[in-house]
């Protein structure tokens, strides 16, 4: 019955692409998220913040079931993308990883062309008709990945060749080809210089009319910079969860406000 | 027995050098170890090695070198009506040694003294009857000649000996105070071991290289005196495979190599695909109960020794490929003739290849980053999409790497084929056609009772350094492509 509301509540607001309700996530005997309930509106960037091993990556992996390729995480709870319990034992986890697309903290282009690595994704979900339908997917996913101009001259080299930042936008590129919803991103910029990092950022900021965006980050000025909605994290629990301006200007709980200003961490 | 006593006081006085070198280190500091350049231990280690270490490896150079030396001298001394071209030298020399070493018996059970022994003359003594009395037997009379060289030899080791024992006492006893004058608190003792372990490590590699040089020498010159005897373009290009103990045999290369070839490529269609799919399992789908239970037991696939896989070959497969495929069998077809085929050797073979591949497989598959499978998966790849599409590809040069070594080992495999595949040389298609390789005739070539110097025997070195050639140009091609690809991700 309790289900129910949320359901309902989450088709009346409309706005909300993600709804957690009480999840836990047990490694072996340790508990690394206790009782989350976090709500991720639609075309909206929301970033976690936190500091190491506080579980905001471990709980991004849980909107895509990542964790199911770990044997010894265990999840428990629900959480809800578009009023569907992902974790629901009729969701095949393979179908929802297409529509919530993952961006990784180490840019992990395959060691295939450039073409090859975006049009992966498509081709494994059967998306395009025939070649020409394909190309202009791959065209259309490097344009939103701002990458296009700077490969379009070399779509049949490797993508390893790509320099750091370079490959991070491609793999991004990669994840919008197949036309997610939701798109995670687990620290996009931790092995990026500024430069490049300034360029994802901006992608990122993009990228908010059409997907709804969840950021992990270590950086705060990143999270202020490019996010709406912020989430922290402390010891697996989520402690404050609001408009971004909000969580860094007015913290309502004492621990955000020693995280931001930088005495935990 | 000297060398031993030689090489125990050897030890003893490097034992004391330890003892005496860390003594005058500590008084040189006026017993403050905080004064010494090195710990205290080092100064006697120096000692010790500087005693040990040069003494040794000229007594090891001697006992090489002074036989050697010996039997050239003693062999100046045999007339050459005797002894008319060098194999016959060689049994003449060999006679010798016999009667030297009986004359050492007979002293040493008294039934001769040293000056007898020295003054023997075949014309007064009966040589063969008195050494025959201490239980030497002789196949001949000994001829004057002979008996004059032993003595000769006995005298010259005798002194050969003496000089040894001197030298390495010499050197070990200069080992000693030289490195005990140097011993002083400034003296740099740290370094000298350092140095002193980096050289014993350098040697030991270098002798594995060394004997792997030498081994290759000796087949060549083998070789080369085989094409002395025999037609290389027969060897290279002929069509038959006929030994023949009259002489003037047919000895070609090409039927054995199509035997090797024909039986290592079915055991790699055996070993490739299961060792790879066993492989992609245990690392990408076992969980680790299953892996560290399955693992262990697909390797010891790879610990049983190939002579067991021979009978298997003979007494299981080959019989259940019989009662398959020949006459009375159950496909009632009458296509095999006896248990051995190459299909019976190449079956067994790729057996014993499995764990080979899939443990190299395996490692490798290992290596490609965790990274490649999480990109993959988080687009809303299929487990097996992703090993198809982005681990293989990626694990790709490494895992022809493998195949290349399995297949170098298929090919050098002797006691498999020897037991499973025949003895008939020819070119046929036919895998359940019985057919020799390479290795297999070695080994008949080599046991027989033909004379070593025909054609018919010294074909084994030939064929052998062609087995040679070919599994290191595999190896090193397959050394080539793994190194390649581990630069990719480290």
């Amino acid at each position: 019955m309790n289900d129910m509301q949320f359901t309902d509540r989450a088709v009346d607001q409309k706005e909300t692409k993600i709804a957690a309700h009480g999840v836990n996530v047990h490694y072996g005997e340790a508990h690394a998220i206790k009782d989350v309930n976090v709500e991720i509106e639609d075309k909206t960037v929301t970033a976690f913040i936190g500091p190491s091993g506080c579980g905001k990556s471990t709980f991004l992996r849980c909107l895509n079931r990542m964790n199911d390729t770990i044997d010894i995480c265990n999840v428990t709870g629900n959480i809800l993308l578009d009023g569907e319990d992902i974790y629901d034992k009729r969701v095949d986890p393979v179908q929802l990883r297409a529509k919530v697309g993952m961006v990784f903290q180490k840019p992990n282009p395959f060691p295939k062309t450039i073409y090859d690595n975006v049009a992966y994704g498509p081709r494994i979900h059967g998306l395009a008709k025939n070649k020409a339908d394909m190309d202009e997917i791959v065209e259309k996913a490097l344009r939103r990945g701002a990458i296009w101009d700077e490969v379009k001259d070399r779509l049949d080299k490797p993508g390893t060749g790509l320099s750091g930042g370079q490959q991070q936008r491609l793999c991004i590129a990669r994840a919008v080809a197949t036309e997610p919803e939701v798109l995670l991103m687990d620290e996009p910029c931790s092995a990026l210089d500024p430069i490049a990092t300034a360029q994802v950022e901006e992608l990122i900021d993009e990228l908010r009319t059409q997907y709804s965006v969840v950021i992990v980050t270590h950086s705060m000025q990143q999270a202020a910079r490019v996010s709406q909605k912020t989430a922290f994290f402390h010891l697996g629990t989520l402690v404050e969860f609001g408009h971004t301006g909000q969580i860094f200007t007015n913290p309502e709980d004492p621990r955000t406000e020693s995280y931001i200003t930088g005495r935990i961490g | 027995m000297p060398t031993l006593w030689l090489v125990v006081s050897l030890l003893v006085l490097s034992a004391a050098g330890f003892v005496f070198g860390r003594q005058r280190a500590m008084s040189s500091a006026e017993g403050n170890a905080k004064e010494l350049h090195s710990l205290p231990s080092y100064y006697g280690h120096n000692v010790a090695f500087t005693t040990l270490l040069p003494a040794l490896g000229a007594l090891a150079i001697w006992l090489l070198v002074q036989p050697m030396f010996i039997e050239s001298r003693i062999s100046q001394l045999i007339p050459e009506e005797l002894a008319p071209d060098r194999q016959t030298l060689g049994l003449v020399m060999s006679d010798v040694g016999r009667v030297a070493e009986g004359l050492d018996v007979a002293i040493a059970k008294g039934a001769l003294s040293a000056d007898e022994a020295k003054s023997l003359r075949t014309e007064l003594t009966d040589v063969r009857a008195r050494l025959g009395e201490v239980g030497v037997a002789l196949g001949a009379d000994v001829r004057p000649e002979v008996l004059e060289a032993a003595q000769q030899y006995r005298v010259m080791s005798k002194t050969g000996n003496v000089l040894m024992a001197v030298f390495v006492a010499v050197l070990a006893l200069g080992g000693f105070s030289w490195s005990y004058m140097q011993t002083h608190k400034d003296f740099r003792a740290r370094n000298v071991v350092e140095k002193g372990i980096l050289s014993l490590l350098i040697l030991a590699a270098s002798l594995a290289i060394l004997t792997t040089i030498g081994i290759v020498l000796s087949m060549f010159f083998e070789t080369i005196n085989f094409f002395k005897l025999h037609n290389a373009a027969d060897f290279f290009f002929g069509r038959t495979w006929a030994p023949n103990f009259r002489g003037d045999s047919e000895l070609s290369i090409l039927p054995l190599l199509w035997g090797t070839l024909y039986v290592s490529v079915i055991a790699l269609l055996v070993a490739v695909p299961v060792g790879l799919f066993a492989a992609v399992y245990l690392s990408e789908y076992a969980n680790n109960t299953v892996r560290a239970f399955a693992k262990p037991l697909l390797e010891i696939l790879a610990g049983i020794p190939t002579i067991v896989y021979g009978l298997f070959a003979l007494l299981t497969v080959g019989p259940l490929l019989v009662g398959t495929f020949g006459k009375g069998g159950f496909l009632g077809v009458e296509w095999m003739a006896g248990a051995t085929s190459v299909l019976t050797a190449g079956v067994v073979m790729g057996i014993m290849l499995i764990p080979f591949v899939s443990s190299l497989s395996d490692d490798i598959i290992n290596a490609v980053p965790q990274a490649m499978r999480d990109g993959s998966l988080g687009l809303g790849a299929t487990r097996s999409e992703t090993i198809r599409q982005v681990v293989l590809p990626a694990a790709l040069p490494g895992i022809v790497g493998a195949i290349l070594l399995a297949a170098s080992r298929a090919i050098g495999e002797t006691m498999i084929v020897v037991m499973g595949a025949g003895a008939i040389a020819k070119f046929s298609g036919n895998p359940l056609d019985s057919m020799t390789t390479i290795t297999t005739r070695i080994v008949s070539q080599l046991t027989g009772d033909t004379d070593f110097a025909s054609p018919e025997t010294l074909v084994a070195f030939a064929l052998g350094l062609s087995l040679f050639v070919l599994t290191l140009g595999l190896n090193v091609l397959a050394l080539y492509i793994v190194r390649k690809y581990r630069e990719q991700y480290e």
